[in-house]
């Protein structure tokens, strides 16, 4: 297991070095001074050209990319060009909010995909099953800013329930995971239906009624724990495209996320802070990904750490 | 007899390569065509979405002929309007009315999805198929950068592609093409590698064909259902991506009639006038919906083995 994890990791590590290389080279290479933009139109060629030589974007690019991953290395993402404050701390008081809607949404995704699949594969063909695939079609259809809007209009302007937006409380995240959620709910239903109905259709749950076992001891224990192999790959991998998803929903909402900041960031080209969000993201998704991996190999005995 | 033959992919059975003398030709007396068409017929989700398709296309391409007003014409006096006999969506915050420009913006909405999906397939097959078909450290190399872009969510690798070449039309479907490449180098991947091993490519090669020639005209055909299910599907997703980087002001610039961008412009209105924001929305999800249920009708008739029932 632990050797598993080790050479889990060093695998992931390439693909974050690529990332960096990447993420750095293609904001240095394409068109937008950052020094020009932000020292604004009365600025003189001198004015800039200390702007330049503050952030070292005066330098050749070979140089700022080694001294970009010496930073790195040491946990330094720089400072933000508009705010002058460090990129980490800056990510940081915002990835709070984004995790936060993310594992919201995720547990509404989760509670309303695992309850219709079930449903659905428990009874299929039936109008509940119809029902819960409809639902789950409208649901990966629907845009996410879409969903977000009608249920500002109908619970926050309409009917005055719950604040249309801010991250003050948790009353504010409650709309934002509803409308993230229910995009993602519709997958992880069609993952789970699927894979329930065929769990079911095992020779192990025959021998299981033929025992004489309750039919809902049957789903429950039976079925559905081997169904939920692959939902929970489904769960994480959704969970990435929440955090993806979240840059739209805090817009939206006007929620004080990553997304957002990433937004606003890229309107204002504010380099470090791009490629420190990016990186950030990165990093969470490599994570993500081998916790899945962890995650099944530990659901599932016949997957080895090999 | 041709057992190599599968009806999950029969290139007639799509509107893939047409069969030349170096093609395996196809049975269609009973076989793939017929048989994915039964199936689809029997579908009646894949019909509806086929159906919403369809009008959502006629809709776009006779835009100028049908929409009452021009996409830009403006009347400042009847500006958030609510919906009326005259304007049957309303008018937008400009007095533009919204009918008008939703049909408009069909045209840009599906035109950026084909494009999109166009770059995505153009560059993601080669690149998958190459690489599974030679294989070796090249075939290696080549997954191991397209595993760690699909590593990301395909929306916030468009954003990020956006946000660095800038925002506009022409850079968001670019970007959005980008994003959906590793989808389709992974599924040619596999189908490549699927196909390679049967006895036909082996026949194939003791025949001593060039090797790009079995690529491209006994493999490729044969891997061509999944990946018309697939672009039937990122069509779908293209469309999305397109509307939400409108959304966020880094696709389509105004005036431009785009969904996601007056979904974006109306916003600021939601309490006063939600229809402006609204019905650019529901375009949205509608065509969405429509080439999802299509794409799903069209695998499950293309691929029995992906059938649930």
């Amino acid at each position: 297991m632990k050797a598993y994890l080790v050479r889990r990791g060093l695998v992931a590590l390439p693909s974050l070095f690529v990332v960096t290389a990447l993420v750095f080279v293609a904001t240095r290479v394409l068109p937008g001074d950052p020094a020009v933009l932000l020292a604004g139109d009365f600025a003189t060629p001198e004015t800039v050209a200390a702007l330049r030589a503050k952030w070292g974007l005066d330098r050749p690019v070979p140089v700022q990319y080694a001294v970009f991953l010496a930073h790195l290395v040491r946990g330094d993402l720089g400072t933000s060009i508009v705010s002058d404050l460090p990129v980490l701390d800056e990510i940081l008081q915002r990835f709070r909010v984004t995790l936060t809607l993310a594992a919201a949404a995720i547990a509404v995704a989760v509670a309303v995909g695992l309850s219709a699949g079930v449903l659905g594969a428990t009874r299929p063909y039936s109008g509940w099953d119809y029902g819960g695939m409809v639902l789950a079609m409208v649901g990966v259809s629907t845009p996410i800013f879409w969903s977000g809007m009608v249920l500002i209009l109908l619970f926050a302007v309409r009917l005055g329930w719950l604040p249309s937006g801010g991250a003050g409380s948790w009353r504010a995240f409650v709309l934002p995971a509803v409308s993230l959620g229910f995009f993602a709910a519709g997958i992880i239903a069609r993952q789970t239906r699927s894979a329930l109905l065929d769990a079911l259709r095992q020779d192990y749950i025959r021998t299981a009624r033929a025992k004489g076992v309750s039919e809902r001891v049957v789903v429950d224990r039976h079925a559905l724990r081997n169904a939920l192999v692959p939902v929970v790959t489904v769960v994480g991998l959704e969970f990435g495209r929440l955090l993806g998803g979240a840059v739209l929903t805090e817009t939206v909402f006007s929620m004080p996320g990553l997304g957002s900041f990433l937004v606003v960031s890229i309107f204002k080209r504010d380099y470090p802070v791009i490629q420190g969000i990016v990186l950030w993201l990165a990093l969470s998704f490599v994570l993500l990904n081998v916790l899945v991996d962890v995650l099944y190999a530990a659901l599932d005995p016949r997957v080895r750490y090999a | 007899m041709r057992p190599w033959i599968h009806a999950s992919a029969t290139p007639e059975a799509t509107s893939g390569p047409r069969p030349s003398p170096g093609v395996l030709p196809l049975r269609l007396g009973g076989g793939g065509l017929a048989l994915a068409w039964r199936r689809f017929r029997r579908h009646r989700g894949a019909q509806a979405g086929l159906g919403v398709v369809l009008a959502f296309v006629l809709l776009a391409v006779l835009a100028p002929v049908i929409a009452p007003y021009g996409p830009t014409d403006a009347d400042l006096e009847r500006r958030l309007d609510p919906p009326s006999p005259s304007h049957w969506l309303g008018m937008d915050q400009q007095g533009r009315d919204l009918l008008s420009r939703i049909l408009y913006g069909g045209r840009i909405s599906l035109t950026i999805g084909v494009i999109a999906v166009g770059v995505a397939a153009g560059a993601g097959v080669p690149l998958g198929s190459v690489a599974g078909f030679r294989g070796g450290w090249f075939g290696g190399v080549l997954m191991g950068f397209v595993d760690i872009l699909l590593s990301f969510p395909a929306i916030l690798v468009a954003i990020v592609i956006v946000a660095l070449a800038g925002p506009g039309l022409r850079n968001a479907m670019i970007a959005i093409g980008i994003s959906q490449m590793p989808a389709y180098a992974r599924l040619a991947h596999a189908e490549v590698i699927r196909i390679r091993a049967e006895a036909f490519v082996d026949a194939a090669r003791a025949l001593g064909l060039p090797e790009a020639r079995i690529l491209l005209r006994h493999v490729l055909p044969n891997a061509a259902g999944p990946l018309i299910v697939q672009s039937t599907l990122n069509l779908a997703g293209a469309i999305l991506s397109a509307a939400y980087l409108g959304f966020l002001g880094l696709g389509a610039q105004p005036p431009t009639p785009e969904w996601g961008t007056m979904l974006s412009d109306g916003r600021t209105y939601l309490q006063t006038a939600p229809h402006v924001a609204v019905y650019p929305g529901l375009a949205v999800m509608l065509v969405v919906l429509g080439f999802n249920l299509f794409g799903d009708g069209l695998r499950d008739a293309l691929d029995p083995r992906a059938t649930q029932r």
